[in-house]
């Protein structure tokens, strides 16, 4: 009853003609709720849509089409032959298993190196230092990412900085350009932020009294960092292993450049269907496998309680 | 990652890598423009190989008839549209000849340059979409892009450059089917052997050192499909009990011979390239001392006063040889012309050769080359011996369609699929 009064109050206020429309139209909005979150909520909701869920159903219903392999023109037949390829197709799947394993292997050393890093910038670091060190990480994000792999390239590359040091040491010429041991490394650095960030959040997280709590029990060191420093920080490893995991998974770029003949991982398998065999239906059935392998590692990630510490 | 084709240039390939990540991120709207453009002329091609899901496996161009063989050719140049839009390898449209081509005719071009023989058979799609006039294809994607319709018939009268070719490029099987020409031959090269002088003091005379174990680890090669057609034309001369007679047409049996002949060469590869600036930059900082490589490598590498030494061994060697194709629906039929004219007159083609590093197909380039550059004419063949043609090996696209008419050649797809799952 008394919104219909406000109404009345409004529309004689606005005597110009012009301004009565908007208020009408503001008015209509004011008394159905409804109306204003479906007009809010539709451009972002249909970006969402258009956007993300259209192209990722586009991407479903690709993977069962095919190539006339000479035109290469799509043919729209359906059928089930990409995916039985790339299940039947040693290659194809020792490339899936290499990729897994490098992301793995990439995250559990992000993992290793990050812990002691964060737990040094949230619990034992001065404020000032802190900042130094968070500017630290956060610097080679702000970078390009090819000239932070180019720079690695001349890192390893034969007569490059790793050669000139080692060759000081007398240590030979390591030659690690062009290997898989070159790739590890630069994933490790390239995602090394995305674990420490998530992972200090958590530690910074802990509170004192609990640290104080176990070593009052009798806890020394590592029992305090196992039995209670670790299971509290457990989301933050988890939701930082998601970044790492997913990162290395999708990468091709740095395979492409710094990868030997052995460095075939599931993105560059798709880069080469798209870009020369013009196979983009395979490239698609392709880009389902890391989907699938992240969507089991994410539901496995919320088990763990990792979205709540991102 | 492969490229079919693309030399030169391309010291600025990482922006066409992070083109292509972009690509990547955007699989599914490329997934769907890709889809739909698809030209309705080409499924009527595909349509000849046979019933049913056969006729996705059937990449052969038996009873393939080129969709556009009878749409009629421009009797006579009009006006210009003062527009031109180009596909092209970077670096073949240099301002130093297109600029005066604009100033002549009027006509602007618009250059969209293409990493791979695949991005320029996509470009094209449609007919090039209404949207392209022209692509600087070759020869392993032609083929592909005519019997796909997507090519237009050319009426040579009106290029009359084009007379002063050599005869091996009037009327080549890579652009012209039936007497039909889709395009005019613009130049050619040779895929040469690459070694370092102060590695190897005797230069190599065969193309066995990039198979020699002792050789592990300092080999490079394109890391592209169509390296089988080398292996195959090293076999053809190895081992003639194979009867390898042409390197891209090989019946099963060759073809698995030439792919495990890569695979045992795998090992000794330290880098498959991609980008010529890798090749170069490998070479510069001893990551390889042989490989294989295109003229644009050599002469980079000799500028910068490194000992490179290149030659074409004793078994010859594989080639490219690039088309000015006229897309189907172009929109701007006279300035396309006009341009066909114009980069097939001497002058022109001397320029194109000496900046890029390969051999016209004029055969009076020459004496304008040395002009430019003393000794370029014999330096890139200009004065094309035949036998010095005959040593090479063009490249075309492998289909299942062989010369003697039988249809047990295997087909491109099955070369990509082989280089991706056995080789590397």
């Amino acid at each position: 009853m008394t919104y219909t009064a406000g109404t009345r109050q409004l529309t004689q206020v606005a005597a110009g003609a012009g301004q009565g429309r908007w208020l009408r139209l503001s008015t209509v909005l004011w008394r159905r709720p409804w109306a204003r979150a479906t007009l809010l909520l539709t451009p972002p909701l249909a970006w969402f849509l258009l956007v993300y869920v259209a192209s990722l159903v586009v991407l479903l219903v690709t993977a069962f089409w095919s190539i006339n392999p000479f035109t290469t023109n799509i043919d729209r037949t359906w059928s089930l032959a990409n995916f039985q390829q790339i299940f039947t197709t040693p290659a194809y799947l020792s490339d899936i298993g290499q990729t897994v394993a490098m992301a793995a292997e990439v995250t559990v050393t992000d993992a290793i190196i990050a812990f002691p890093f964060a737990y040094f910038m949230a619990r034992v670091a001065a404020p000032r230092t802190r900042t130094a060190l968070f500017v630290a990480i956060m610097l080679p994000l702000w970078a390009s990412y090819l000239a932070k792999v180019y720079s690695w390239v001349l890192i390893f590359t034969n007569n490059g900085f790793l050669d000139w040091v080692a060759g000081g040491l007398g240590l030979g010429h390591p030659q690690l350009i062009y290997t898989n041991w070159a790739v590890y490394a630069v994933f490790c650095y390239l995602w090394l932020p995305y674990m420490i960030i998530p992972v200090y959040g958590a530690l910074e997280r802990v509170p004192d009294s609990m640290i104080e709590a176990s070593q009052d029990l009798g806890g020394r060191t590592w029992r305090t960092t196992r039995s209670v420093l670790l299971p509290l920080v457990l989301p933050g490893l988890v939701a930082g292993s998601i970044f790492t995991f997913s990162l290395t998974l999708g990468d091709y770029i740095t395979p492409l450049l710094i990868g030997g003949t052995k460095a075939n991982f599931i993105g560059n398998v798709i880069y080469t269907n798209i870009g020369i065999a013009n196979n983009v239906p395979f490239a698609a059935a392709m880009a389902l496998v890391p989907i699938v392998i992240m969507g089991l590692y994410l539901s496995g990630a919320r088990a763990l309680g990792a979205f709540e510490a991102l | 990652m492969i490229r079919i084709r693309q030399r030169s240039a391309r010291p600025v390939r990482s922006a066409s890598v992070i083109a292509a990540g972009i690509a990547a991120l955007t699989l599914g709207v490329a997934a769907c423009s890709s889809s739909t453009s698809t030209a309705p002329s080409g499924g009527a091609t595909s349509a000849g190989g046979g019933g049913g899901s056969s006729a996705t496996a059937q990449a052969g161009t038996s009873g393939l008839t080129v969709p556009t063989a009878n749409l009629p050719v421009l009797q006579k140049v009009g006006k210009g549209e003062g527009q031109l839009n180009l596909i092209a390898w970077e670096g073949y449209l240099d301002p130093s000849w297109v600029k005066p081509f604009q100033q002549q005719t009027g006509c602007i071009v618009n250059a969209k340059y293409a990493g791979s023989s695949d991005e320029m058979v996509s470009l094209m799609k449609d007919g090039g979409g209404g949207q392209y006039d022209m692509v600087s294809s070759s020869g392993d994607a032609d083929l592909r892009i005519l019997y796909a319709g997507d090519a237009h018939p050319v009426n040579m009268a009106l290029i009359p450059a084009a007379k002063d070719f050599f005869p091996a490029f009037q009327a080549p099987g890579f652009n012209t089917i039936n007497g039909v020409h889709y395009g005019v031959s613009l130049q050619w090269g040779p895929n040469v052997l690459m070694y370092n002088t102060k590695d190897f003091p005797a230069a190599p005379t065969s193309w066995s050192v990039l198979y020699d174990p002792a050789n592990k680890g300092k080999v490079t090669v394109p890391d592209n499909p169509i390296q089988i057609a080398d292996a195959a034309l090293y076999l053809e001369k190895t081992k003639p009990s194979l009867g390898i007679t042409d390197p891209y047409e090989l019946t099963q049996p060759q073809f698995q011979a030439a792919v495990a002949l890569l695979t045992q060469q795998q090992p000794l590869v330290k880098k498959y390239w991609a980008l010529a600036s890798e090749e170069i930059s490998d070479f510069q900082n001893g990551n390889v001392t042989l490989g294989a490589g295109w003229p644009y490598q050599v002469s980079t590498l000799k500028a910068a006063k490194f000992p490179i030494g290149s030659t074409v061994p004793a078994e010859g060697a594989t080639g490219w040889a690039d088309t000015w194709m006229l897309a189907a629906k172009a929109p701007h039929p006279n300035c396309a012309y006009m341009w066909m004219q114009y980069i097939s007159t001497p002058q022109v083609q001397a320029k194109q050769a000496v900046t890029y590093g390969e051999t016209p197909d004029n055969a009076k380039a020459c004496a304008y080359m040395d002009k430019l550059q003393a000794g370029s004419c014999a330096e890139y063949h200009a004065n094309a011996p035949a036998s010095y043609l005959a040593s090479i090996s063009l490249w075309k696209t492998p289909l299942a369609t062989c010369d003697n008419g039988q249809n047990d050649c295997v087909p491109y797809a099955q070369w990509v699929t082989a280089w991706n799952t056995q080789v590397k």
